[in-house]
């Protein structure tokens, strides 16, 4: 019986990185026919979508076993293992890539970009890299997907090629990099050569081994290296990134490349360090602190921004840092609701993102002070704006009530009050720069240069309803998540 | 009958076809004769190295005479693991060569050019071969003659003036290792290696060992190029024919690597050399400055092949470094990163080639949307650029994290961070190449060249992929490393 089942989890976990790798590889060789290649491009993402669902119907037998591939450095494997924070992330990750590639077939046919079988391609090399973080069960293997991913997703953000692209480009992959060699290599070497070991194990393995002053540096090492999580003063990739087309910004910043950073702070926090181990110790508070003045920053960053994607990119540094706070606060009530968070805010940013991508293709505009009266031109858009933003923003019933529920509820029972303080009035700028938009879109009159405009293209606007549609669907069913997640492995 | 006498074959073999290949008449024979010449010696390292591995260390005496009074061949683990390595690249690069030479050097010198390419792999192959202190002098300066000789070659006139700089440091260097094998001689009565270990302790005037001590570091690191000796190297390496950079920056500082393992670790000894003598006091801040050195200057090149030879030596100093730091942790990161750098360096040397042969310049400005042009040797200098940087999955990553394994061992934490600050410094500079390949548009005349031709093509990505497998798959690597270590600290 358990060897069926990690026959059946080996070939899964191979297959889920294996299936994206083959789509590139086949859109590469197939890259002269367009229809094709779009064809390929959502079949492997349903592919995709099918072998995460067969593993996670391989129930919870599962948790206890490592898949190991063969060992990369002297004992050290390259090892896979599934436990439920990657199968969230896995799911997230898949789920909203099927949905993205009708979006990016969509909006790259109608905004006539070119190069599309290297986007394609680099699109579903990034995704293989994702799976590969999620299911990693050691810390060589996630640095290596984790690495793979940065420099997958390089083309993706300097697809347009102009000046500003490259230089977008040129910032995004430089951060990256530097805090992956500079901070979570160092990181990493440093904990094998303390702990003698590198792998995800409940309880963590730092305890004991180093003194706390030392563990505290550690741990702000393994905060700062992981660039992707966006915590200030790492966080300008982000909006650096913006430059990619919409696609890349929805499916990648708003889900798979942030998601893989707070994913990893995550399984850092539970499985390196665990939660007993950085309460005890106390070494989790300077980066509660960083994380506190990250989601507040950028929140009144957002505020200024006119450019709507920029005005995403630093509400999405802002909610990184909520699901960062959560973790590493440390208790079971706050790694909920941080879990909880990357499910929902995955579903509600990657719907704004939509949503600025659809008003860009109808009316080629990228800035709130021209979007008035666009909600009455664009209804379907705007409505799935506003059903998003209140999502995120964190009020019933969306989805995104839920986890800000669990998050404050964390903070408290942390007996962190100021910390509670700080999510409540985080979600007050949540409200001030999300709302205007949908309610200047509904409310005021069209300016006269939106009057060619029309809903954008179906293969555009289907997506974002359908994600609009889950961050309400997602209120009813959240219930199974939090059942699921409650088998998290916290000591 | 002729199993046991693989050892001198393997330096006799190119040293008879040399000066047969001057003789041949002037069409595609030299080459072809050089090449097949050249996998025959690869044939037999591998043999030695099998052998060597099973029997143990091979001790071969020329013409029969016993050692110490003969010359003795001595081929242990890291000798044969070095053997491999430079056969293997040249073998690779003679592969190439043809196209090459026939566009960078004037017909009427081909012959000779292969002529002299494998009198340099002779003595590339006898200084690692031999057991011999005074033998080693020999072959080191046919391999140093011969590659003044190859530089000058190239068709660039300050090719005269880099090869002329490397032939007045590099003698300097030579004889001063010279006047250590003779200090050394003139000690103990002997020139064969083994027998130097044993007698150098017994010896009455200690000054004259520490003399010779002294002068074996500064004449090595003259050949190795470590920081303040290495202002040959940056020229010599640019403006050499590409035939001739691709296989000197493989395997010349290498075997002069090798040499440093040899004198200091087997005759000198290690308790000598780095307890009683610190040669590690040396042999670090050098190390240390020139990393950093190298890589600032290597941002600011315009010249994609000075470029490439400046990071080199930060890259040798990585591998000074390991031995600096007096383990046997240290050795072994040292050892498989002279392994791994040889192919990365080769393979980007060997891109430089290809874009050379198409694009006519190895200037950063004249690789302008070389990316578009010639796709599959763009791609492969990504690759190996990387290998280089010290991504994961690349054999770069695998001696960078020896080497910061063994750095953390002796808690040096500082050290760690300048070397992972200094990987983060070539990424800058890789990526300046790459951004110049794949974000400018070709300019003027060169903008409709056509992708290089299929065979250096295939030599070039054959150098990527044993970046890439030995990234992946680096149980031999690693466990040669080992065994050579242990064998060097006996």
């Amino acid at each position: 019986m358990i060897s069926e089942i990690s026959q059946s989890l080996q070939l899964n976990i191979y297959a889920s990185i294996l299936v994206p790798t083959i789509g590139a590889i086949l859109i590469f060789l197939c890259s002269r026919f367009r229809g094709l290649i779009e064809l390929l491009f959502v079949s492997t993402a349903l592919c995709l979508l099918g072998v995460t669902v067969s593993i996670v119907n391989l129930g919870a037998d599962i948790f206890q076993q490592t898949v190991v591939l063969f060992n990369l450095i002297g004992t050290i494997p390259i090892a896979f293992h599934i436990e439920p924070l990657g199968i969230l992330y896995a799911c997230v990750a898949s789920g909203l890539w099927l949905v993205t590639t009708i979006y990016a077939i969509g909006y790259m046919n109608a905004n006539k970009e070119k190069h599309l079988a290297r986007f394609y391609m680099c699109f579903c090399l990034a995704m293989a890299a994702v799976m590969g973080i999620a299911y990693s069960a050691n810390l060589l293997t996630l640095f290596i997907f984790y690495e793979l991913l940065t420099l997958s997703t390089y083309p993706l953000v300097s697809h347009k090629g102009t000046d500003d692209a490259k230089n977008g480009a040129r910032v995004y992959l430089g951060i990256l990099i530097s805090t992956s060699i500079g901070f979570l290599l160092i990181a990493i070497l440093w904990t094998w050569h303390s702990t003698g070991s590198l792998d995800f194990t409940v309880g963590g393995i730092v305890e004991n081994k180093l003194p706390n002053g030392l563990l505290m540096l550690l741990f702000a090492l393994y905060a700062f290296g992981i660039g992707k999580a966006a915590l200030m003063p790492f966080h300008r990739w982000l909006p650096s990134a913006m430059v990619a087309p919409t696609p890349v910004s929805a499916l990648l910043h708003a889900v798979a490349v942030v998601k893989a950073g707070v994913f990893c702070v995550l399984k850092i926090t539970v499985y390196i360090f665990g939660i007993d181990v950085l309460n005890s110790t106390g070494v989790n508070s300077p980066i509660i602190w960083v994380a506190t003045a990250t989601m507040l920053l950028a929140s009144l960053v957002a505020l200024q921004q006119n450019n709507l994607k920029a005005r995403l990119a630093y509400s999405t540094v802002s909610q990184l840092a909520y699901i960062v706070l959560g973790a590493v606060l440390a208790t079971s009530t706050s790694i909920m609701g941080s879990s909880l968070h990357l499910a929902t805010h995955a579903v509600g940013k990657i719907t704004l993102f939509f949503c600025a991508g659809a008003i860009y293709t109808a009316s080629k505009k990228t800035l709130v002070s021209e979007l008035h009266g666009l909600g009455r031109i664009m209804p379907f858009t705007f409505a799935a704006y506003t059903i998003a933003a209140i999502s995120i923003i964190g009020l019933p019933p969306l989805a995104g009530s839920w986890s800000k529920w669990f998050l404050v509820d964390g903070a408290i029972t942390a007996d962190r009050l100021i910390i509670a303080i700080a999510f409540l009035i985080s979600t007050i700028l949540n409200i001030v720069y999300l709302m205007p938009i949908a309610i200047n879109g509904f409310l005021r009159k069209p300016d006269k240069s939106l009057r060619g405009a029309k809903e954008a293209p179906f293969a555009v606007v289907m997506p974002l309803c359908v994600t609009a549609g889950l961050c309400l669907v997602l209120f009813f069913l959240l219930g199974y998540v939090y059942d699921f997640l409650l088998l998290l492995p916290l000591r | 009958m002729i199993g046991s006498h693989y050892p001198i074959l393997q330096v006799v073999i190119p040293l008879i076809a040399a000066p047969l290949c001057s003789l041949l008449p002037k069409n595609k024979l030299p080459w072809l004769f050089a090449t097949l010449v050249s996998w025959i010696t690869f044939a037999v390292s591998i043999v030695l190295l099998v052998q060597v591995r099973n029997h143990g260390v091979l001790s071969y005496e020329l013409g029969s005479w016993p050692a110490p009074w003969g010359i003795q061949y001595y081929i242990d683990t890291i000798g044969a693991f070095v053997l491999v390595l430079v056969s293997s690249i040249a073998s690779i690069t003679l592969l190439a060569a043809r196209e090459l030479v026939e566009s960078e050097i004037a017909k009427e010198k081909h012959a000779l050019f292969y002529t002299a390419f494998l009198l340099c792999l002779t003595g590339l192959l006898g200084i690692v071969a031999t057991g011999d202190a005074f033998n080693v002098f020999v072959f080191l300066e046919i391999s140093s003659l011969s590659s003044y000789a190859l530089i000058a070659m190239g068709d660039n006139r300050k090719a005269l003036t880099a090869s002329y700089e490397y032939l007045i440091m590099g003698t300097i260097g030579a004889t001063f290792i010279l006047i250590g094998i003779g200090l050394l001689y003139m000690q103990t009565g002997t020139l064969n290696m083994l027998d130097l270990k044993q007698r150098i302790h017994e010896v009455d005037s200690f000054r004259s060992v520490h003399a010779a001590f002294a002068f074996f570091t500064v004449g090595i690191c003259l050949k190795l190029a470590l920081f303040p000796l290495h202002h040959w190297l940056p020229n010599a390496y640019a403006y050499a024919p590409s035939v001739v950079s691709i296989f000197l920056a493989a395997t010349a500082t290498k075997v002069a690597l090798y040499l440093l393992y040899r004198v200091f670790y087997t005759i000198f000894g290690f308790e000598f050399s780095f307890d009683t003598l610190h040669l590690g006091y040396i042999l670090l801040p050098l190390s240390i400055i020139a990393v950093i050195i190298s890589a600032l200057t290597a941002i600011f090149q315009p010249d994609v092949k000075r470029l490439l030879a400046y990071s080199s030596l930060g890259q040798i100093s990585y591998m000074t470094m390991g031995i600096a730091l007096e383990t046997k942790a240290g050795l072994i990161a040292s050892i498989i990163h002279l392994f791994n750098h040889a192919f990365i360096k080769g393979a980007l040397f060997m891109c430089m080639a290809c874009l050379l042969s198409r694009m006519h310049s190895t200037a950063l400005v004249g690789l302008a949307g070389a990316g578009r042009r010639m796709p599959w040797t763009c791609a492969a200098f990504v690759v190996a650029g990387l290998a280089l940087i010290g991504v994961p999955l690349t054999s770069g990553f695998i001696s960078k994290w020896y080497l910061v394994v063994a750095i953390l061992e002796k808690d040096w934490w500082w050290l760690a961070i300048i070397v992972l600050i200094t990987s983060l410094l070539s990424v800058v500079y890789i990526w300046r190449v790459i951004e110049q390949m794949y974000f400018r548009e070709a300019n003027g005349k060169y903008s409709n060249a056509k992708e290089a031709s299929p065979v250096l093509l295939v030599c070039t990505w054959l150098l990527v992929l044993a970046t890439i497998y030995f990234g992946i798959d680096n149980s031999y690597p690693v466990g040669m490393a080992v065994e050579a270590a242990e064998a060097l600290l006996k």
